[in-house]
């Protein structure tokens, strides 16, 4: 069977010349290729900085935007062309969780309303008696108490509480695969490690696959096994997290995990060597690698031709001509060097 | 020890609704020392960002500064006239707020936004001298000068960032006020903003409040840090002991909640939530969710001693 979901050579490109303007698009992704497969579950985690199209891979997952050349793939079919029940079980198999948890809810309605919509599209529970008690659950699994939540408006939740029932709401439909847009971001620090823990939980306990979309690389060493960095659209580096955070190749992810303040005082904020200049909005060269402007190691051939990825080791891939003795990762092929994890099911 | 820059006495501010008086910040004391970085951290409605508007008195209605006083550098802010209280802004404390670069108007030239400052704390400078001074701003940030005849909308997030910060020390105040000034930004361009704001703050001279949320910024950044919980501080300490050692159960378990790049494991949230600041609980705020709370915390709110050198913790235990 093909696999959860696809996304081939994926290149999405905002604005650009139409008609009256003539300027070069926005390119968000270039070329972008991944398989999510869902046996066995796994959770990846895809980071880098504002403007790298880590958002961008989530609208085309959840089909809420389409690639301007390439293609996403459900189950082997293009999710534009999905049939009306290829596309109900396409709707179920992939849940999302967004940001920002204030903003999600109709405060008009009571939470309630969240949980019982997709039991109700989804046929889950045949009495009201029945959609009360998954209700209830589902709460429970998440860690939250429903006589604490039930009955209540969005505006009497806390902020963590509010994102902990988008996770039950995901977690009801039992999906095979939640997509997690910087879920943790806007919740107080204390929450946050409950909300990533339930997520832990439900890839544990119910064997859902997990994207898990972030700025920050500590929570992703956290939580995920897999991580890919990007940078403007394009894979830097991708791999084992263990590997990728512990020893980066690609000086970006280099630079990524320097600048991360450490909580050890002893540790210092090493500052950085002045690369690039920090006053220009920086706008890559056409040709060559887009990290060339910022890059320490630069060399002339990074201001020519764009590295492709280099697979330097088993469970590594990094798109850097210091590593170009390594045998070359075509794209597509992203998914070789992810670790496959071993999950006990519960 | 240097001597204090500001000083703050039992400060209380209530937003006043329909439901009762909002008690976001009560009765909070603290100095912030010559040439000190003192960082506040807590959650969002712990009264961390209130303290800040407060300081500059701009607590808006239905929020109201209820008592306490605050003297920056032998002057009682809450006793100067609006006019005066307004000179004071920028020309002796000045804030960098989180979301500044929004607040830069879209349609002016960032010279103009650098002048309007100086012009409205009456530096009368020729177009010439002005021009320079802007120059010399914008050199101190790290930006170049052609950014002077620029529009906001041609500059990244930390670029403007930086333009803030350029108006924030536009008038060499004493004390910079930074709610949260980078955590709109890239981690990466985090470190570039904030290395500015230290250089140039040193530069000055000035002292700094720094709030935020980034444990590890402030470990990184603040010589002291205090945190806030429920409208009060737990603990203000050095930075460095506290990290290491936290006395306040609440900084134990803020501090044990983060995540590390050294090592995984499980990861520990704190039980519960903070209590309603519409009716505080009598006692300790924090003993609802206090693995360590005993008959005490329920019927004695602690004050905040000094329990060993230069460290201030809110709890029974010491």
């Amino acid at each position: 069977m093909a696999e959860l979901l696809e996304v081939r050579h994926a290149t999405k490109i905002f604005g650009g010349g139409r008609l009256l303007r003539k300027r070069a698009g926005m390119v968000a992704l270039d070329d972008f290729s991944l398989t999510v497969g869902t046996e066995p579950p796994a959770i990846t985690a895809i980071v880098g900085e504002s403007g790298g199209g880590k958002t961008t891979i989530a609208r085309l997952l959840l089909g809420l935007t389409s690639p301007t050349m390439g293609e996403v793939l459900y189950r082997g079919t293009n999710i534009q062309d999905l049939a009306r029940d290829q596309r109900l079980q396409y709707l179920r198999d992939v849940q999302v969780i967004l940001q920002d948890p204030y903003e999600v809810y109709n405060p008009f309605y009571k939470v309630d309303h969240v949980l019982k919509t997709p039991i109700k599209e989804f046929h889950l529970a045949t009495s009201a008696r029945q959609t009360q008690t998954l209700m209830e659950e589902t709460l429970n699994a998440v860690g939250l108490r429903p006589e604490e939540t039930l009955g209540r408006h969005p505006h009497q939740l806390s902020g963590g509480q509010r994102q902990r029932i988008m996770v039950a709401r995901a977690l009801l439909i039992q999906p095979r695969l939640i997509i997690a847009d910087e879920p943790v971001s806007m919740v107080d620090a204390s929450l946050r490690a409950t909300i990533l823990e339930s997520l832990r939980l439900l890839h544990r306990q119910f064997g859902i696959s997990m994207l898990y979309i972030t700025h920050d690389l500590t929570t992703a060493y956290q939580i995920s096994q897999n991580i890919i960095v990007l940078y403007r659209g394009e894979v830097a580096e991708v791999g084992d997290v263990d590997l990728v955070v512990k020893h980066p190749l690609h000086p970006y992810t280099q630079l990524l995990i320097e600048s991360i303040p450490a909580i050890d005082t002893t540790r210092t904020w090493k500052q950085e060597k002045r690369a690039g200049d920090p006053s220009t909005k920086a706008s890559p060269s056409a040709h060559g690698c887009k990290f060339a402007d910022r890059c320490p190691h630069v060399m002339d051939m990074c201001r020519t031709t764009v590295p492709p990825l280099y697979r330097t080791e088993e469970g590594r891939a990094a798109a850097c001509f210091l590593y170009r003795d390594s045998p070359q990762l075509g794209e597509a092929e992203l998914n070789q060097v992810l670790a496959t994890p071993v999950v006990a099911h519960a | 020890m240097k001597p204090a820059i500001l000083e703050v006495r039992d400060l209380t501010v209530h937003y006043h609704t329909s439901r009762g008086p909002v008690q976001a910040v009560n009765a909070v004391s603290f100095d912030i020392r010559q040439h000190e970085r003192l960082g506040l951290v807590g959650e969002s409605g712990s009264g961390k960002s209130t303290i800040a508007l407060a300081l500059l008195r701009l607590i808006r209605p239905p929020g109201r500064i209820e008592s306490g006083r605050v003297v920056l550098d032998g002057v009682d802010l809450l006793g100067l006239s609006v006019d005066d209280m307004r000179k004071m802004r920028l020309a002796g404390i000045a804030l960098v707020a989180q979301g500044a670069m929004n607040s830069l108007n879209p349609v002016a030239r960032i010279k103009a936004q650098l002048g309007d400052g100086l012009k409205d704390h009456d530096v009368h400078l020729s177009a010439r001298a002005r021009d320079e001074r802007v120059n010399e701003l914008l050199d101190s940030v790290g930006l170049r000068r052609d950014v002077a005849d620029m529009y906001p909308h041609e500059l990244s997030g930390g670029m403007k960032q930086r333009v803030c910060i350029a108006i924030a020390i536009s008038l060499r105040p004493k004390l910079i006020i930074a709610d949260e000034p980078t955590s709109a930004l890239d981690v990466v361009v985090q470190r570039q903003v904030m290395d500015t704001l230290l250089t140039v703050s040193e530069d000055l001279g000035a002292s700094m409040l720094l709030i935020g949320h980034d444990m590890g910024l402030m470990a990184q950044v603040a010589d002291r840090v205090g945190i806030m919980y429920a409208g009060n501080f737990v603990e203000v300490s050095p930075s460095a002991e506290l990290f290491r050692d936290p006395l306040h159960p609440y900084s134990q378990l803020l501090i044990d909640s983060l995540p590390s790049l050294e090592s995984k494991g499980a990861l520990k949230g704190i039980p519960g939530l903070p209590p309603s600041l519409l009716d505080r609980p009598v006692g300790c705020a924090f003993r609802a969710r206090c693995p360590r709370a005993f008959d005490r915390c329920v019927t004695e709110e602690p004050l905040l001693p000094e329990v060993r050198p230069d460290r201030l913790v809110s709890c029974h235990l010491y």
